[in-house]
Formats: C-alpha cells, sequence, structure tokens
C-alpha cells in the first residue's frame, strides 16, 4: 500500500497525539452541544413536531407558512424597528461617553464604573426595576413628566406606539457601558503624540477628532457596530419582562418568537425554521459589514 | 481657560448621565424597604419613612431564593470551572502544537462564534429533555463547560508565549502535560482571570437555558426564580426588588474585584483577534 503522506517523525508523532489529548475535552463537548444542535436545527426546521408525536417531514413548508405569517411579518419589522434605533445611538452616546472620559477629568474612575454598572446587570433584574419606572400609573417616569407639565403622558408598556421606545431605551442604558469600554481601549490604542504632533500643525479640536480620532478608531467602531448588531437581533429578556411581546405583538422580535413558538406552543419545527432565517439575517449583516470595512475601517 | 470652562460643563453633563446610569439601582434599593402599599403612590417617595427589612427575610421565606441563589452559585462557579479546564486545554493545542487539520479546526471554532446561541437551543432541549436531564445540575452545566469564545480568547494570549520556552522544556525531557500545567498555565493567569470573571458573570445572569430547563423551584437558578416572581396579576414590588437586589450582589463583587480582568476580557476580542 502506497502511502500518500509523508512520513512524520517520532517527535512529531508524539505531538500530534498529545494536541488530539488536549483537544478532546472541548472537540466531545463542542461536537455534543454546538456541531451537531447546529446541524440538526437545520434539519428540524424542515420538519413537523411538538415533541410528543411522531416528527413529519414536511419540506420547506415551515419557511413557506414563515413567509405567509403576518406575526413573522410584524416580528421582522419590530426587530429592524429596535435594531435600527437602538444600535445607532447607543453608539453615539457611548463614543461621547468614551472621548469625555479619556481626557483626564476629575472622577473619571468613578464615572467609568458607574456607567458600565448596567452591562454587569442581570437584563431580568434591570428589566424588572425599569417595568416599575415606566409603570404608566405609578411609575416614576410619568411622575417626572407630569411634573415638567407634560399631560398626555404616554402609557408605555401599555400602547403600540411606546411600548417598543422603552424597550429601547433601557437597551441603550443596559449596552452602552459595553460600547464605551471597548471605544476607551481603542481611545488608548492612540497615542498621545499623534494628536500632540496634529495640534502642533495647528488642527483644531474638530480638525482632529475627524480627520484623525475617527479614522484611528475604526477598527474599534467596526467592532462594536458588528458585535452591537448581532446582539440587538437577538432582544428578548427584556421583551419578556417588561412586555411579554404585547400589546398586539407591537413588542414581539424574533427570539421571542422563537421562544413562543417552541416553548409555549410547542412547534420545534417552525422554531427551528425561525432560528434558521435569524442565523441567516446575523450572518448576512456581519457579511456584508466586512465587506464594506474595506471602504472605512482603516488599520494603523 | 477656555478647556476648564469646557471641561467644567462636561463633568455637569457626566454627573447628570451618571444619575441617569445609576437612578434604577437606587430605586431598586430603596423600593425594596418600601412597605407594598407605599409602591402605588403617586407621585412615588423615594425613601420610605417605614423600612421594611423584613422584606430581606420574606423573600426567602415567600419562595426557596435560598435555594436559587445556592443554585447560582453552583452552577456558575463549576461552569467556571470547567471552561477555564477544557478552553486552556484547547487553546494550549492550537497555540502551542503542530498536528494536521490545526487551521480548519479552529476556523470551525470561530464559525461557531457567530452562531446565534437560539439556533441550538431547540436541539439542545430536546437532547436534555431525551436524557432525563430536565431539572438536573447537568443539564444547567455541561451545555457550558465549553466555549470557543473562551477557546479563542486563551488561544491570542497563549500565542504571545515565546516558543523558546517550551522548547527548552521539551529539550530537558519534560512532557506536555507538564509544559501546559507548569509553564503555560501559570503564565496565562491574567487571560486565565479574565475568562473566569467573564464566564462567571455571563453564566450568573444566563436566563433562557435555565427558564426552559427547570421546571421545579428547588431547581430554579436566581435570575429565573426573580422573572417568575413577577405575578400575572399582583406583583409584589417591594419583593421583587428585594430580590433584584440580592441577585446582583455576587456578581457586582466580582465586578468590583476583578474589574481590570474583567475589560480585558470584554475587550480582547475588538484587538486581540487583529
Amino acid at each position: 500500500m502506497a502511502r500518500r503522506r509523508p512520513q512524520l517523525t517520532k517527535v512529531a508523532r508524539a505531538e500530534e497525539r498529545a494536541a488530539w489529548l488536549f483537544l478532546a475535552p472541548s472537540l466531545v463537548l463542542f461536537a455534543i452541544f454546538t456541531a451537531i444542535p447546529v446541524i440538526s436545527a437545520f434539519f428540524i426546521s424542515f420538519t413537523q413536531w411538538n415533541l410528543f408525536n411522531e416528527v413529519t417531514w414536511v419540506g420547506l413548508g415551515n419557511y413557506i407558512a414563515l413567509a405567509h405569517d403576518e406575526i413573522f411579518a410584524k416580528v421582522l419589522g419590530n426587530t429592524g424597528y429596535f435594531v435600527l434605533v437602538s444600535v445607532p445611538v447607543q453608539i453615539a452616546l457611548a463614543l461621547a461617553c468614551a472621548l469625555a472620559l479619556n481626557r483626564g477629568l476629575k472622577g473619571q474612575t468613578f464615572f467609568r464604573v458607574v456607567y458600565f454598572l448596567p452591562v454587569v446587570t442581570s437584563t431580568i433584574a434591570a428589566a424588572l426595576v425599569w417595568a416599575w419606572l415606566f409603570n404608566s400609573n405609578f411609575g416614576l417616569i410619568n411622575a417626572g413628566l407630569s411634573l415638567v407639565g407634560v399631560t398626555d403622558l404616554p402609557k408605555w408598556m401599555g400602547s403600540t406606539r411606546w411600548a417598543m421606545p422603552a424597550i429601547i431605551i433601557v437597551s441603550i442604558w443596559q449596552n452602552l457601558g459595553y460600547a464605551m469600554v471597548l471605544f476607551l481601549a481603542g481611545l488608548q490604542n492612540i497615542g498621545k503624540d499623534v494628536h500632540d504632533a496634529a495640534a502642533l500643525d495647528g488642527a483644531t479640536g474638530w480638525d482632529r477628532f475627524w480627520h484623525i480620532t475617527l479614522p484611528l478608531l475604526s477598527p474599534t467602531t467596526f467592532f462594536v457596530l458588528v458585535i452591537s448588531i448581532i446582539g440587538s437581533f437577538q432582544v428578548f429578556e427584556l421583551v419578556l419582562v417588561m412586555t411579554k411581546a404585547g400589546p398586539a405583538n407591537a413588542t414581539n422580535t424574533l427570539v421571542y418568537y422563537i421562544y413562543q413558538n417552541g416553548f409555549q406552543f410547542y412547534q420545534m419545527g417552525y422554531a427551528s425554521a425561525a432560528a434558521m432565517v435569524l442565523f441567516l439575517i446575523v450572518l448576512a449583516f456581519t457579511l456584508v459589514q466586512y465587506k464594506l470595512q474595506r471602504r472605512w475601517v482603516h488599520y494603523g | 481657560m477656555g478647556k476648564s470652562v469646557t471641561d467644567w460643563v462636561l463633568f455637569v453633563v457626566l454627573l447628570i448621565g451618571a444619575l441617569l446610569m445609576s437612578g434604577p439601582f437606587v430605586w431598586m434599593i430603596a423600593t425594596s424597604f418600601k412597605p407594598a402599599a407605599e409602591v402605588f403612590q403617586f407621585p412615588p417617595t423615594l425613601f420610605t419613612a417605614d423600612p421594611q427589612v423584613d422584606n430581606y427575610r420574606r423573600i426567602f421565606t415567600t419562595i426557596p431564593f435560598g435555594r436559587a441563589m445556592a443554585n447560582s452559585l453552583v452552577v456558575s462557579v463549576l461552569v467556571t470551572l470547567l471552561q477555564l479546564i477544557t478552553c486552556s486545554m484547547a487553546a494550549y493545542a492550537f497555540a502551542c502544537l503542530r498536528f494536521r487539520g490545526r487551521e480548519a479546526l479552529f476556523l470551525i471554532y470561530l464559525a461557531a462564534l457567530m452562531v446565534p446561541s437560539q439556533v441550538t437551543l431547540i436541539p439542545n432541549f430536546i437532547m436534555i429533555k431525551t436524557l432525563g436531564w430536565i431539572d438536573t445540575y447537568q443539564g444547567l452545566i455541561l451545555p457550558y463547560a465549553f466555549s470557543s469564545f473562551g477557546t479563542f480568547l486563551l488561544r491570542q494570549y497563549l500565542k504571545s508565549i515565546p516558543a523558546e520556552l517550551m522548547e527548552a522544556a521539551r529539550i530537558d525531557g519534560a512532557s506536555h502535560a507538564q509544559i501546559y500545567l507548569t509553564i503555560v498555565l501559570p503564565l496565562a493567569k491574567p487571560a486565565l482571570g479574565a475568562l473566569a470573571i467573564f464566564t462567571f458573570v455571563a453564566q450568573w445572569n444566563n436566563f433562557l437555558w435555565p427558564l426552559i430547563t427547570t421546571t421545579k423551584p428547588d431547581m430554579q437558578v436566581a435570575i429565573v426564580a426573580l422573572a417568575t416572581l413577577q405575578g400575572q396579576y399582583n406583583t409584589d414590588w417591594p419583593l421583587l426588588m428585594t430580590g433584584s437586589v440580592i441577585a446582583i450582589v455576587p456578581v457586582l463583587l466580582v465586578f468590583v474585584f476583578g474589574n481590570r480582568a474583567f475589560i480585558a476580557g470584554l475587550t480582547t476580542g475588538a484587538f486581540g483577534g487583529r
């Protein structure tokens, strides 16, 4: 029998064996809890299954049903609304905070910690407090609004118009600190000498921001953008605690819809198809951003 | 002069921002001491004249919250330890050893970072249910005993360890296990610390998986127990806020003591990946 591969030396073979031994625990867990489930999810999305009856193969049935599902269309629209509003606002605010907290102001460490605290808090605990703050009968927010003279107080979570903005506000509050920390790390990567040199050349603050800071920060901005978009597409806990997708599905989002179909209606096939749609959207967005990054991301 | 005025304005703006950011926490703590009736007053009070310390006893007697906190602790600590072991072993292989298929396998691990966890949720749930692992610790822990993120983070760090160090040890006759234990792990302490804190916090706050794989109140983790306290019709808000205060204490402790390492864990992805 001819050997196609060149013979490995004894040492190299030992190293190879060691490598697989070191990988074994992680590989087994990866296969069981990630690789096989991803493939299974793909196949389950072509079936009808409620966990108790026989599995029925329905081909593209679930996907066709999703395409005709009015609630799903609404869910996609809501998720898009959430992503389109929360991501840009969050990034702009985070960048502003990072710039402000990178100037060596008094109390800067204190501010950084306070702004970051919501990030480590569980979304459930945060959502519970905010649900209470936004309560239209006895919440602090409407109390504050009526104090400054607003008479037509929004019903927040009880209104199809204001429920989503309420969720967006909480999401921005919670995730702002994460993006801020990333921007701070990015700003610290930009040497002070670059700014000093530019200042010597007579560049004003705004000039320096637009022509030096922003371009040099673009790899960080790119990372924050990708992470924020991926994260926003998966909003779930805020919806669960604050509105339970209501009123009239006004705040139903992709992941909440997956949860509803899978774990409340036990439609595993339908839920899996929705999960595959989520996967494809996230994948498409990330790939498009990688393509576009060449136009605006400058690596030093 | 101009600069100091700008800084002054900035300081005031940041202070208002800090009030907005910390306000909900203050509100949470303030409400946890209120008598139930005071919660529905309009306009609301911030600090109650009649503080109810009893809320902090009631939360443990109304629901098995002590048990839930213990469950959270057991699950989070074990998940963290297991991830440190499995991720560091895999990272050692990826960063320091040569084997066929290394690049391809690493790419597969990286690709897994892109998969939303909701995609694997249903198959994993079906598997846990089939195994009879609903309401068990292994069901809560094992799916998280490994992570692509942790492997990636540690591999990036291990890549920076000079190869000469390990080669010298090889020449002295050290086995791979010895090199991993006596050279690599001690040198990787900062990265391991970052991963540990990051994993603990993420696991403590993990909600959807424990929600669907536990049915008995005795097996619930703290965060799930909190969510179930929010009733359909009547919500005991002071009790809920008391539970929320208690449930974030462990995370705050970890964050305060491991602030630096935690931030390192968060920002590695942004800059280590290049």
